[in-house]
């Protein structure tokens, strides 16, 4: 055995080290989801805001030299692709879920389209933090790199909790979402709270977006995200529309994403693509044991996902 | 605190078009400042037009709205709000999902972006104190009853120090007890000056114990006002209906011999959050009688009505019809001739979209001589059918191709009462089928309901009207909690002891 090798010891390290670093675009994506959802839509559009945020952060740091510039930027491409989603979804007899996957497959495309020239270049990456310094094993201290935005993802969960508690306008969101008659009879604007959620949970999809290109994998491709913006969709119903569930069902879903790269970095290589298939799984079985056919889900937004 | 003092409101000449109809054709109402005021009038007779005027949902096409002698525009309800003006709707408008500190919190015109809550709680508590009864602060509304979150309403109302209240047929949901105790509690606030009550209603019961004055509306048009304490209820009714006829119900006529049509044993099932909301139900209906279910709205009506249908499944117990075993599929219903008049016929017994014809066809469309083979329709045979069923229950309806959605509420009703009782029923299920309908409609569905029993059917019916479940049953049951806490037959049935049930005592 080499030296500072944990042996079979390495799996759990890497499998904890891949779900810090897999579950932060989870992180980011599903508490914007779960702000929006909050209000009483469903954006699905958001793998293509997580996909364009990639995108765009990544060009932006290319051409500017600055990885947090191109969070910046990120997260207003997914302010635009929010307020878009929010724009169209307010029409009369407009349907969210269909536009939600019109604008993934619209925001997939345009990626596509002006991502070309960005797939070569090397462009600043986001920086980590290291709390390995302690240690000399090489997988543990690799671990314990921390991305910078995972802690402030999980910073933004209590305090998504305490807004929506505590302050005017997460009271006034829950509201919304919850019941429509209720806040119309108080003189809210329903369309505007939504647009704002809306608008605001893209913010956080393109910045989990950046983390994509800018930190891991750490370089613009096409096939960068996998689903992971539809996933989260799924992950906030598992979480039961609370954002401090949210974090602990992101590194679930990290979680399973890195079973098989760190079964892959101990030597175990037969049913690679199985292990991969692990968040899918994940998903899948999530949906199938939340459902019921005789009650609702227990804290769903009373009025998400009604066709006004 | 010092006292709000009372608001007057007057409205004068109003006029307000959706599209070809008149909703209110230049209506007068005036309600002088600590007065109880009530607005008697049909569904559809411009009531809640006028009080949405007033608050701002909608702009008068012509006249004025007058609060404390002045014209004031009313833009939008937060208009109205910052007058002192406030309205309990008849639908709840508190946030389901929310505990009853946030609602009356969030109702406030003036909320700080940052919400002390201990402050909060503390002035909530000692607000409460001071009212007559006391509502759970901390849990949340959608575990309330119905009649709790009707108090509610009102509460969050004086929480926010309204001047003037308008309320939309508020004791809907309530026991009569209930009634007059919230009722009873807003009249004392009237006479200390604090309050002017404007409550639409139809009601005459609580016009007469509770209103200083009245206006009626007809058709969109004023029908008479005056001082309560100088009509009577048939001044009332005249002025409400005007000379129309109201047909009389059908006589009920003696049977004997009935035999067990319906039976129920030991039914439990649950809501849609999982929540057990029919508790061990027990009964049986025989055939020439109807069997009565009162209840506050929100025991577990609802869902046994939807077991029944077949629109939930059951957790446990049985139901049998005829002594089989009954499993509410459609050849079930169709071999025991088991029908249905759900409670929200255009949600539970239509398809919106879809022709009166074809609605009225549900029941027979894949039966001869409709289907040739069970699948080839006959659509000559259906329009026909539909035709003579149309003229015989006279359905007010543009054409039989018309979809259905675009009927009025009582039509749609006397649609489903069509497809549901023109042919042999053996059992009848109904759920609030006079809801929201007019006094002519009421009339006549009340007595194709006991024109149904007199023929032989056995009829479950279930119904927040008291006065309905009085008129019609045989036998009364009360429903509170999901379980059935009280049975009478109608000789002895004792509106104060039903009353009493129908809250849980």
């Amino acid at each position: 055995m080499v030296a500072g090798s944990l042996g079979w010891w390495g799996v759990p390290v890497a499998i904890l080290g891949g779900a810090i670093r897999v579950s932060t675009p989870f992180l980011f994506v599903s508490l914007g989801e779960c702000i929006t959802e909050k209000s009483g839509r469903i954006n699905l559009g958001l793998e293509g805001t997580l996909i364009m945020g990639a995108m765009t952060g990544y060009a932006a740091s290319f051409l500017t030299g600055s990885a947090m510039l191109g969070v910046l930027v990120a997260g207003l491409v997914g302010l635009l692709l929010g307020g878009l989603h929010a724009l169209i979804c307010q029409q009369p007899r407009v349907n969210d879920v269909a536009v939600g996957i019109a604008l993934m497959l619209f925001g997939t495309g345009v990626a596509f389209f002006f991502g070309k020239p960005f797939i070569q270049p090397q462009a600043p990456r986001l920086p980590s933090i290291d709390l390995g310094w302690w240690t000399d094993i090489d997988q543990l201290h690799s671990a314990l790199q921390i991305n910078i935005l995972f802690p402030i993802g999980l910073l933004l969960a209590p305090v998504i909790l305490w807004a929506l508690n505590n302050t005017r306008w997460g009271l006034i969101v829950r509201i919304v979402g919850d019941s429509t008659d209720a806040a119309l009879a108080m003189g809210y604007s329903v369309n505007f709270v939504r647009l704002a959620a809306t608008a605001l949970g893209g913010v956080l999809a393109g910045i989990g977006g950046s983390f994509l290109s800018l930190y891991y994998p750490g370089s613009w491709a096409e096939g960068l995200s996998s689903g992971q913006g539809l996933m989260a969709v799924a992950l906030v119903i598992f979480a039961r529309w609370s954002p401090l569930r949210c974090c602990g069902a992101a590194l679930l879903f990290g979680g399973a994403g890195a079973i098989g790269p760190a079964l892959q970095s101990v030597g175990v290589t037969e049913g690679y693509y199985l292990f991969n298939a692990a968040p899918y799984v994940l998903t899948l079985g999530i949906m199938i044991l939340t459902c019921s056919r005789r009650h609702t889900l227990a804290g769903a937004p009373g009025a998400l996902g009604v066709v006004q | 605190m010092s006292a709000a003092q009372a608001l007057a409101l007057e409205a004068i000449g109003v006029s307000k078009e959706f599209g070809p109809v008149k909703a209110l054709v230049d209506v007068a109402m005036k309600v002088p400042a600590a007065s109880f005021h009530a607005l008697l009038g049909e569904n559809g007779a411009g009531k809640s037009t006028l009080v949405k005027c007033v608050m701002g949902y909608y702009r008068p096409d012509s006249g004025a709205v007058l609060v404390d002698d002045r014209e004031r525009e009313i833009a939008n309800p937060r208009d109205a709000h910052d007058l002192g003006i406030g309205m309990v709707y008849q639908h709840f408008t508190l946030v389901p999902a929310m505990s009853v500190a946030e609602n009356l919190v969030m109702g406030r015109s003036r909320v700080p972006a940052i919400i002390d809550w201990r402050a909060e709680r503390r002035e909530l508590a000692a607000f409460m104190e001071r009212m007559p009864f006391r509502v759970p602060l901390n849990a949340p509304v959608a575990s309330l009853a119905a009649g709790e979150k009707q108090k509610v309403e009102i509460l969050k109302q004086l929480y926010l120090d309204r001047r003037l209240l308008i309320l939309d047929e508020p004791t809907s949901v309530l026991t009569p007890a209930e009634a007059d105790e919230v009722l009873g509690m807003l009249r004392d606030r009237v006479r200390s000056g604090q309050l002017t009550v404007l409550m639409i209603t139809h009601k005459f019961r609580e016009v007469m114990a509770f209103a200083d004055e009245v206006t009626v509306l007809r058709r969109g048009r004023l029908a008479g006002a005056g001082i309560v304490r100088e009509l009577t209820t048939a001044d009332l009714s005249e002025m409400l209906i005007g000379s129309e006829q109201i047909p009389q119900s059908a006589a009920k006529t003696a049977r004997m011999n009935a035999d067990q049509r319906l039976q129920i044993r030991d039914l439990l099932a649950e809501d849609d959050s999982g929540a057990v909301a029919v508790d061990g139900v027990n009964l049986a209906v025989r055939s020439g009688e109807i069997v009565g279910i009162a209840g506050v709205s929100g025991n577990g009506q609802s869902e046994l009505m939807q077991v029944l249908a077949g629109q939930r499944e059951p957790r446990q117990g049985e139901i049998r019809v005829h002594g089989e075993p009954y499993g509410r599929t459609r050849t079930e219903m169709a071999a025991h001739k088991v029908f249905c008049l759900p409670e929200e016929p255009l949600r539970n017994a239509c398809v919106a979209a879809m022709s009166v014809a074809e609605n009225l066809a549900f029941r027979v469309f894949d039966q001869p001589p409709f289907a040739a083979g069970g699948w080839w329709l006959n659509r000559a045979a259906l329009h026909q059918s539909a035709r003579e069923l149309i003229s015989r229950y006279r359905i007010k309806t543009q054409s039989p191709e018309a979809p259905i959605a675009t009927l009025s509420g009582g039509n749609v009703q006397r649609t489903v009462l069509a497809r549901e009782l023109s042919g042999e029923v053996e059992v009848l299920i109904v759920a609030n089928p006079c809801f929201g309908l007019d006094f002519l409609a009421v009339a006549e569905i009340r007595a194709q309901i006991v024109a149904a029993r007199n023929r032989g059917a056995g009829v479950l019916l279930l119904s927040e009207d008291l006065d309905e479940i009085l008129e019609l049953s045989d036998r009364v049951f009360v429903m509170f909690e999901g379980r059935l806490v009280y049975e009478t037959a109608i000789g002895d049935a004792d509106l104060g002891t039903i009353g009493a049930r129908m809250a849980g005592h």
